[in-house]
This record gives structure tokens, sequence and C-alpha cells, in this order.
């Protein structure tokens, strides 16, 4: 499927795009070359910063002006070199020879026109069709990447769509007018596994009946053992290795490559299901949230977002409860913490029902459940320094000052923090850092369960590792009873002793992790296991 | 779409109830006897005696705001002290000039401002942008009497191209009443026109941030189209709202614009009113203010639902 003259569809050559003065490095992307054929998917994999997005709208023209600038190499499409195209050619070139693809399909569509609308406008914009063609054409393209009643789809907006839907329109966009390359910018990352299953199949799909070429960006090898062709590994604006796919997996070459492939969790379990006969910290018994809506004038919308749940976590034991978006695994967690309250059921902690205490009575059990929330750069207030964050939960328990400030600089260099740390801002550490400093926040209050609603989903794979493991150690440490909330049945695997999974505000089916991931019971089960990406090639 | 029309029609009556209640209480929450305020310093028993029995104060207050909110039900908002006309008649005379002045600066502001808005964030931070957000800090500063002033001195005095004051109304022909318009309408967009300009600026700078802006690029969207379709759409929900806002007050406090070029709207009568302590007029005033600020509003609500689908809910 290569081109007539045998080419590439993109070449990249020395590639070197400069950052503004005051960035902490001279260059997002320094010196990088690589190509992609037609009818080839090539990843391009790296963690954030290492200049992969960078590199991906570089090719379309895309970077963000007055930001970035391309200030060496070659570019070239089909054999036309792109930074000599003016501004106008260039933007015949996309939508109509190259696409792209984004993240984040819940912003990537305008909120105030209809999905098709949107669509139609990639023919529109190129002069294609006659109007009754295109409206065909939109829903044909609907049809190719499995909408649903394709002919009512086109005229919804994107607020009424789920992510997986509106990710779909995106594909349908981007391969409206069949380009020659279509560049996804982690297309999945957003999307919960068994979406992301189906979506990559239709990329897929798609691509091979087209033979088209894809630059796919991603920092998930779960992703990349499921698609690529070819491989190529970026840090820090280079290129560090690159290859095909089973080379790059199963015999890589540099270090970096090697950290990475070392860093992303086993779908094994590797727990000995423990602490089964201590004590339990936290028992939940048929606890239900039901949140309703409506008003005056507007019929009332009631959802059950957790119904009739029960579990036990025990002293030293990770319980994982797993889901997708919407299951309710979150809003188990906060209820638990009380940060909402439940509609029905007990909360045991060390015995006593807080599920319906009123505040005052409530406030001695909140030291004794603590939590860790998933975003750390916006579960720190940014205008307060580490030691004001660290103390002030002690000292809101009356622990003297003095006191408090010993315990934060004892937790900090548990956590690997130094002690300078203390007087410094949230803004001036890494995502890492600040989950540990959350991490320490957490433990400042001597709690006796630790709530962690998805802690490393914003974090890096290399840091997510590092940060597992320093809970797995604080856990051990401090006898800790942790409920771990994430998506990620990778994440699950390393750190539980036991598995929850919730569908739909209901736990579907629980037990020692082992006998959950080795021989899943419930039909949700086995589907969410076989939507791992990357299984049985990671 | 008809339910959230009729929800925000329906939610207009108590906001109206209670503004009708408190003009009512107007009256009779001052200090002292109410017709004695109205008769004023110079007055005799018998003046006094006469103004309470013809605003029906010797009634008790339940009789006396069941009279006057049923009389205000069917148009008649009584009868002026001064000059012993309908309140009624003397406001719908003066309705015409302060429309036409109003919606004329509304329409100037809103074709001026929002392409000037939407320019100068597209170009945020060049020179295109720093010149016009310098002029409109300008046009801000500079007061609307001072501003009129200038335009009659040049347009008016010395080139003569337009009448330096008056109104004509529509009726008399279109020709005269344009022109009459024009310098007003100009004096009083300049303030309104830096505003909008300004907001229009902030909403669509913020909306060119967006990632689907970045997805219109990525097919090749012309940036007119781009810069119309998807910048400026989803970017007019706040501007709107300050339009709205603009509109209220232009109905309410064009005074100054009215004395300078002498045009007998809503503005003058008000001052006139309150200087002659004319109470069933300023009544019957406040009464069509709070009419116009709650039908702008609605308007408001309802341009909101249009342009985003995501508020029809």
């Amino acid at each position: 499927m290569t081109s007539a003259a045998g080419r590439p569809v993109l070449a990249i050559r020395d590639l070197t795009v400069a950052l503004p003065m005051d960035a902490e490095r001279a260059h997002a992307v320094e010196g990088v070359s690589f190509d992609v054929e037609a009818g080839e998917i090539v990843c391009l994999v790296g963690e954030s910063g290492s200049g992969k997005s960078v590199t991906a709208q570089a090719v379309l023209g895309l970077l963000p002006p007055g930001q970035l600038r391309v200030t060496g190499g070659a570019i070239e499409l089909e054999g036309e070199d792109l930074r000599a195209a003016p501004a106008a050619r260039l933007r015949s070139l996309r939508g109509r020879a190259m696409a792209m693809i984004f993240q984040e399909p819940m912003t990537a569509l305008n909120p105030v026109l209809t999905v098709g609308e949107q669509v139609r406008e990639v023919f529109v914009t190129h002069g294609l069709l006659s109007p009754a063609e295109r409206r065909e054409r939109v829903i044909e393209l609907f049809r190719s990447v499995q909408l649903p009643e394709p002919e009512r789809l086109v005229n919804t907006y994107p607020h009424q769509l789920s992510g997986g839907q509106r990710q779909r329109v995106m594909i349908a966009m981007a391969f409206a007018l069949e380009p020659a390359l279509l560049v996804a910018d982690e297309p999945t990352t957003a999307l919960d596994v068994t979406t992301q299953a189906r979506i990559l199949e239709i990329m897929r799909t798609i691509q091979r009946a087209r033979g088209s070429a894809v630059l796919f960006i991603t920092h998930d090898f779960g992703v990349v053992a499921d698609i690529a062709d070819r491989v190529v590994v970026m840090r820090t604006g280079k290129v560090v290795e690159q290859g095909p796919r089973d080379a790059i997996l199963k015999s890589p070459q540099h270090p970096y490559t090697r950290m990475l492939l070392e860093a992303v969790p086993s779908l094994d379990p590797d727990a000995d299901g423990g602490a089964s006969a201590s004590a339990a910290a936290l028992e939940v018994r048929n606890l239900s949230k039901t949140f309703a809506g409506g008003g005056w004038f507007r019929r009332g919308r009631t959802v059950e977002a957790v119904r009739d749940v029960s579990l036990v976590v025990r002293k030293g034991e990770t319980l994982a409860v797993v889901g997708e978006s919407g299951s309710g695994k979150s809003t188990l967690a906060r209820c638990a913490v009380r940060l909402t309250r439940a509609s029905s059921g007990e909360i045991l902690l060390a015995g006593e029902d807080i599920a319906q205490l009123e505040a005052g009575a409530l406030r001695p059990y909140r030291r004794r459940i603590q939590m860790v929330f998933q975003d750390p750069f916006r579960s720190l207030n940014p205008r307060r320094t580490v030691a004001a964050a660290l103390v002030e939960g002690p000292v809101n328990y009356g622990v003297p000052g003095p006191e408090a400030l010993a315990r934060a600089k004892r937790l900090l260099g548990l956590v690997g923090l130094g002690d300078d740390a203390l007087g410094r801002y949230p803004h001036q550490f890494s995502g890492g850092q600040r989950q540990r400093i959350c991490i320490a926040r957490a433990l400042a209050l001597e709690p006796d369960v630790l709530i962690a609603d998805e802690p490393v989903s914003a974090l890096d794979v290399s840091v997510q590792a590092q940060v597992l493991d320093l809970l797995a150690d604080v856990r051990e440490r401090f006898e800790l009873a942790m409920l771990f909330i994430t998506h990620d049945l990778r994440v699950a695997a390393q750190v539980a002793d036991r598995v929850a999974v919730m569908s739909k505000g209901e736990i579907v089916e629980t037990g020692p992790v082992a006998d959950v991931f080795g021989s899943p019971q419930h039909p949700y089960s086995r589907a969410l296991l076989a939507a791992a990406p990357g299984r049985g090639r990671l | 779409m008809t339910g959230f029309l009729l929800q925000r029609l329906l939610a207009t009556i108590p906001v109206m109830a209670v503004v009708a209640v408190v003009v009512f209480l107007l009256l009779h929450l001052g200090p002292g006897d109410p017709a004695a305020v109205i008769a004023g310093d110079y007055a005799t028993p018998e003046d006094i005696e006469r103004i309470r029995d013809r605003l029906g104060l010797n009634e008790p207050l339940h009789v006396q705001f069941l009279t006057w909110i049923g009389q205000v039900l069917t148009g008649d908002l009584g009868i002026s002290i001064f000059s012993n006309l309908p309140v009624a008649q003397l406001i719908a005379q003066r309705v015409e000039p302060t429309l036409a002045l109003s919606l004329g600066t509304l329409l100037v502001t809103v074709v001026v401002a929002v392409p000037l808005g939407v320019a100068a964030a597209w170009r945020a931070g060049a020179w295109l942008d720093r010149c016009l957000m310098g002029g409109a800090a300008l046009a801000f500063a500079v007061p609307v009497f001072v501003i009129g002033y200038i335009l009659i001195y040049v347009f008016a005095i010395k080139l003569a191209w337009l009448p330096v004051q008056g109104y004509s109304p529509l009726a008399d022909g279109a020709g005269p009443f344009l022109r009459h318009l024009v310098l007003p309408v100009v004096a009083l967009s300049f303030v309104f026109i830096a505003l909008i300009a300004r907001v229009t600026r902030a909403s669509v700078l913020e909306v060119l941030g967006e990632d689907y802006i970045r997805t219109a690029r990525a097919k090749g969207v012309t940036t007119f189209r781009l810069l119309r379709r998807h910048a400026l759409r989803p970017a007019l929900v706040p501007v709107v709202t300050v339009i709205g806002i603009a509109f209220a007050l232009l109905v309410g406090g064009v005074v100054v614009t009215e004395s300078v070029f002498n045009i007998p709207g809503l503005g003058r009568l008000t001052v006139d009113s309150v200087l002659r302590r004319d109470y069933p007029v300023i009544q019957g005033l406040i009464l069509v203010f709070s009419a116009a600020y709650v039908i702008t509003n609605l308007v408001v609500d309802l341009l909101y639902s249009v342009l985003d689908p995501r508020i029809r809910g």
C-alpha cells in the first residue's frame, strides 16, 4: 500500500520546535526523525513533556501561534514540504489530506453546533458535494463508525452524546475526506476501557479498509501493544528508540524504554490475599445513594448512583473498587468519608455507624478516615505552603503547632521529600511529588482508613509505579485499611488484596484479586478484563 | 422549548407583583403626610386636603392598594398633579423618542462593537488589539455630554450637516427622524461600544483557547468562518447579557443625552417629575422602567437558550 513513488506518507526529518525563552528547556522537540507509511499505524509513545503532542501539532501546522515555532528540519506529506507551504495551502491540506483526532471528546466538539453540522462542515470547507449529498455522506460516515440511529444523531448536540459517541463523531469527521494521514492524539485516553476497545477496533477497521497512514500518540503501552505496527519512543523532546512493535515491546534496547515497560503494572495479580483474618476497619452495609433532580416546572429525574452496596475493608488490607465512569465508585467513596450523605445504609467505622451522624457528632470520626484525591494539581490549595497544608488537620484536632510541624517533617521524609519542601508552594512540585504531599496530608491525621480515589490516574506511568509503592509501604507501616478506587485493572491487580467490581451502582462481583482476575464469574467482569488494552502482550 | 418559555414567563409575575407593591408604597413610606409632601412648602391646609381627597388617601391602605392595582391593570396610571394630564398619556408621548434613541444606540453599538471585539481577540496582544482597547478605555472615560457637545460643534455648527438639537417623530417622515437621531445616537454609543467591545474580546479570547477551535482548524476551516461560527457563537452568551443590561440602562438613563440634544424622552420626564414631586407620574415611570427591565431579562434568557443548546436542557 505504499504510495506511487514508494515514499512514506509522512516523513519527518530532524524536526526541531523551539519553546519560548522562559521555558525550562530550549526545545519542545529536538532533532526528531521518523516515517509513517501508507496502511501503517505508528505509535508515538512517551510521558508528559516528551514532546509527542507538539510533534503531532507541528505536522498539521496547529502549534499554538506565538508560543511554539518550528525552527528546524522538514515535514513532508506525500513528498510535499509542509514547512514551505503557504497558510492557504496548509489549510486546504488539513481535513483533506491530513486529519486529526484529539484526546478530549468532551471539549473537542463545538457545543453550540449539532454534530451533523460539524462533520458536514468538512465538505463545506473544502467545497465538495452538493448539500443533499453532504447530508447523505454524513449519515453514511456515522454508520461506518457504528453510531446508533445515524439519521437522528446528526441533529443532536455534543452534550447529548456519551464520550464514546462523541469520539466516534470525531473519527467520522477525520475520515470524512479519506485523508492519506490521520494523526490521533491520545484518542482513547479519556474513555472507559470497554469503550476504548470498541473505538480502537473501529479505527483499525476503517484504517485498514482505506489504507491510511496513522500517527497514533499515546502514553499507554497497552494500547501500543494492541494497535501499533511500529513504535517511536520519545523522551524530553528526543526520539530515544524506534522500531517494529514486537521488537520494542519484547526486547527494548534503550534503558528508558526498558524502564517505561517495566513500570507498566502487570494484569497478573501479585497479592497474597493477606490480611483477611484481621479486624474490619471500615464496613459498609446496604449503602444506597440517590440523587434527585427536577424543579417546579421540570419533571424530577432521580439517579441511583449507588445501590445496596456492602463491603468490608480490614486492617492492613487493600480493597480495590474497579468500574467504569458512572459506575458509582467515586460516589461510594464520597459517601464512605461522608463528603456526601448516603440516602440509606450503614457505614461502620470501628463498629460505630457514622452514616447519618450530624456534623458535631461526626467530627471525632472524620480524623480516622482520610482521602487522597485523583488530581494532585487541583487538590492542594495553590496559595498555601506545604507546611500549612500538612499542619492544618492535626492542629484542628488539638495537636500543638510545634508537634504538628514535627509530624509534618517526619511524614515528608516518609513520602520521600525533604524538609525544604515545607516552605514551598504546590506549583513548585511535579505531579508525582504533589501526590506524595497529598498522601502525607492524609496520613498527618493518623487515620485508620485511607480512601484513595484514582490516586495515580493523572500521573505518568513511571511516577505511578513509585506512588503505588509508597501507598503499599504506608499501608503496611501503619496497618491502614485502604479502599482504592480505580478504573485501571492493571493498577488494581498490583495494589489490591481483594477487588470489588462495580457496574451501574452495584457491586457485581467481589473476591480475592487472584480469583476475580483469574476466573471472573460475572459477565461484566469478564467484559471489563477482556477490554484491558495489551492483554496477553504485556 | 415551550415549557422553558412558559417557565420564564411565569417567573416574571412575582417580580412584577413585588415591584407593584413597592411602587404603591412609595407614596406612603416617606416621613409625614404624603399629601403635604406633594403639595410642597407653601400649600394651604385646603390644598393638602384637596390632594388627599383626589389621591384617595382617606381610604384604608388595602382599599387604596386594590383600587390602584385595579386601575394599573386596566392601563390607568392616574392623573399628573402638575399637568392634570393622564400619566399613561404623558408616558406614551415620551416613549417613542426614548425607544428610538435606545434602539438606535443599541443597533450602532452591536454592529460596531462585536466585530471590533472579535478582531481584538483574534489579534490579542498585537497592535490592532492595543489600539482598539486603548480607544475603548478612552471612550469609557469621556463623559457623554462632552462627546455630545463636540459632535454638535463639528457636525451641526461647523459643517451644518445635521440639526443641532430636537426630535422629529417618525410620523413626520423618516428623513428628519433619522437626521435628528444621528448625533445623539453616536454620542451615546461611544461608551456602550467600549463596554461591549471589551466584553466581546474577553469572551471570544476565552473561546479561542477551547479544544474545538483546534478541531475546526484541523478541518481546514478559514479564519473568517472560524471566528464567526466557532468562536463568536459560543462566546455570545456573556455579550448578550451585557447588551441586555445596556438596553435596560438606556431606557431608564438617557437623561443627560436627552438634555444635551433637547429630546423630549422618558429620561427628562423622570427628572422633571421628581423635581415637581409629581408622584403619580413617578410611580407610572417606575412601573414602566421595571417592566422594561423584566422584559429585557426575559428576552436575554430566551436568547441564551437560542444561542446555547445546553441551556435548553
